[in-house]
């Protein structure tokens, strides 16, 4: 299908609220917090010009926002919250009960770091802090993908195989407030794309009932489930992640359809692997940097590679075990730090993964950004440098780096 | 690697933690201790306020006299302490 694209200037926030306007959501409760802010902002112009038809519902507190989205989604809603740093972390508790009662609420997170010191830059450790709450992840590079990866977010979370709730991810400032032209599509396409979000039929007591609070069909979500079956409702959870990797992936091709865009597989995004003997892992904005820093080493004949991580949950390990094969050295970006672990994060998944492969490269640690300090291609290259010397040594001096740090 | 309860496996059970069961079908009588509470029905004046005070619904009033339904009651005395009639007692099992 050929479509006369549409260029919007927005910003990542702003790129967000223009989607949400044109997903047709029921609910929005939400707690202003930066770099959030814009979000709602903006999408509150939008609900106070009557552009939607949406339930804003302002509320005093991310806990109470949360709170109030699995309400809004337990009676079969089409739901959307936003939030950064501290806000995340008020709504954690929150978070797992979402995703425990299976309930696609899709959350923009506006990566921020956490306190402290109090700071409002980018770096990933809010959203490590939910890496293992059953939520899916989606990292964003720059405004366009922002605006991709939410309207993908509900027909990823809403698939009936998968019924999870999925967090689109972009960094603060460099993301959120960096303005770039947009290509968007009509409201129409987008509303034939989204849908509406379709409810999964559940047995209870003998009666085949859509899986949503009704007082027709009375059912009760959110009971006490000890020893005897809690396990069992966790191990559901792991099965839907499972099945999250084929609809990502699905989800992705169908957009790419509409829009000519691609972000690799949806999953992971290999760039220039295909003979590379170096390579960087790594999420979010910075992603964009690298690939400037990998077409410049190209042109000096340095194989190097990156590969950007953009489903951070479910994780992609059988993705990237192909994509870096035949790597020697490879060195993992974490925006984020885990003190006293092994590594990063993004460090310890990869790693691990890279443990079923025969022939595994060396793997290098690089902690950097953390509260928004920046990462120019100077320290990108120093980074290669230094994958580079491992190659040629064939040993890793320092597996934990922190990169920018005085 | 499941043991042999015989009870649901994860496959088996509906999605999200719904109950697939009514809170009827678990006997909590048998919390119950050494005291059961029972009727006088020639002292009681039906005013069912042990009806209404009962946390477990487990008085039952058929429309002209009050038992209880020992299936559920898990022996709190509530009922014998609010009835102004001394129509229940707490007795031993």
């Amino acid at each position: 299908m050929s479509l006369q694209p549409k260029v919007e200037g927005l910003n990542g926030d702003e790129a967000i609220a223009y989607a949400l306007k044109q997903c047709n959501v029921d609910l929005v409760a939400a707690y202003p917090i930066t770099p959030q802010t814009i979000i709602v902002e903006k999408f509150s112009e939008y609900v106070a010009n009557g552009e939607v038809d949406t339930e804003f519902v302002t509320v005093e507190s991310e806990h109470s926002a949360m709170s109030a989205c699995i309400g809004g989604a337990a009676v079969g809603g089409r739901i959307f919250t936003a939030t950064a740093s501290a806000g995340l972390a008020l709504m954690h508790e929150m978070n797992y009960v979402a995703a425990s009662h299976r309930l696609p609420i899709v959350m923009a997170v506006v990566n921020r770091a956490l306190s402290g010191p109090i700071n409002i830059h980018a770096d990933h450790s809010d959203s490590m802090g939910e890496r293992d709450a059953s939520w899916i992840q989606l990292f964003s590079e720059n405004p366009q993908e922002v605006y991709d990866n939410m309207i993908q977010a509900f027909r990823v979370g809403e698939a009936p195989t998968v019924q999870l709730p999925c967090m689109v991810l972009l960094d603060g400032f460099v993301v959120s407030h960096t303005l770039q032209d947009v290509a968007v599509l009509s409201d129409d396409v987008v509303k034939g794309f989204v849908g509406r979000r379709g409810l999964p039929l559940i047995n209870v007591m003998g009666q085949t009932v859509p899986y949503k609070l009704d007082v027709e069909h009375p059912l009760t979500m959110g009971p006490l489930a000890l020893y005897d079956y809690y396990f069992e409702h966790k191990r559901q959870q792991e099965e839907a992640m499972m099945n999250a990797k084929e609809v990502i992936v699905k989800v992705h091709d169908e957009y790419a359809q509409l829009t000519g865009r691609r972000v690799g597989d949806g999953l992971i995004h290999p760039y220039r692997m295909e003979d590379a003997e170096m390579a960087l892992i790594c999420m979010g904005s910075t992603a964009g940097t690298t690939r400037t820093v990998v077409n410049e080493l190209r042109e000096k004949g340095v194989r190097a590679g990156l590969v950007k991580v953009r489903t951070f949950r479910p994780f992609p390990a059988r993705e990237i075990l192909d994509a870096v094969a035949g790597v020697k050295a490879l060195g993992v970006l974490d925006r984020s730090g885990a003190y006293g672990a092994v590594g990063g994060p993004l460090f310890n998944e990869v790693r691990s993964t890279l443990y079923d492969c025969a022939d595994r490269p060396f793997v290098v640690d690089y902690v950097y950004g953390l509260g928004g300090r920046d990462m120019p291609p100077t320290l990108i290259r120093e980074v290669y440098d230094d994958l580079a010397r491992v190659v040629k040594t064939g040993a890793v001096q320092q597996t934990l780096n922190f990169v920018g740090v005085r | 690697m499941s043991g042999s309860s015989g009870k649901l496996g994860w496959t088996g059970i509906p999605l999200g933690g719904v109950s697939w069961r009514l809170s009827e079908d678990l006997k909590t009588g048998d919390w119950r201790g050494e005291l059961k509470p029972v009727v006088d029905n020639a002292k009681c004046k039906e005013c069912l306020f042990c009806w209404v005070f009962c946390p477990d619904a487990a008085v039952r009033w058929d429309g002209t006299k009050i038992s209880i339904n020992y299936d559920y009651c898990k022996g709190c005395g509530i009922c014998e302490k609010e009835c102004p009639f001394d129509a229940i007692a707490m007795v031993k099992e």
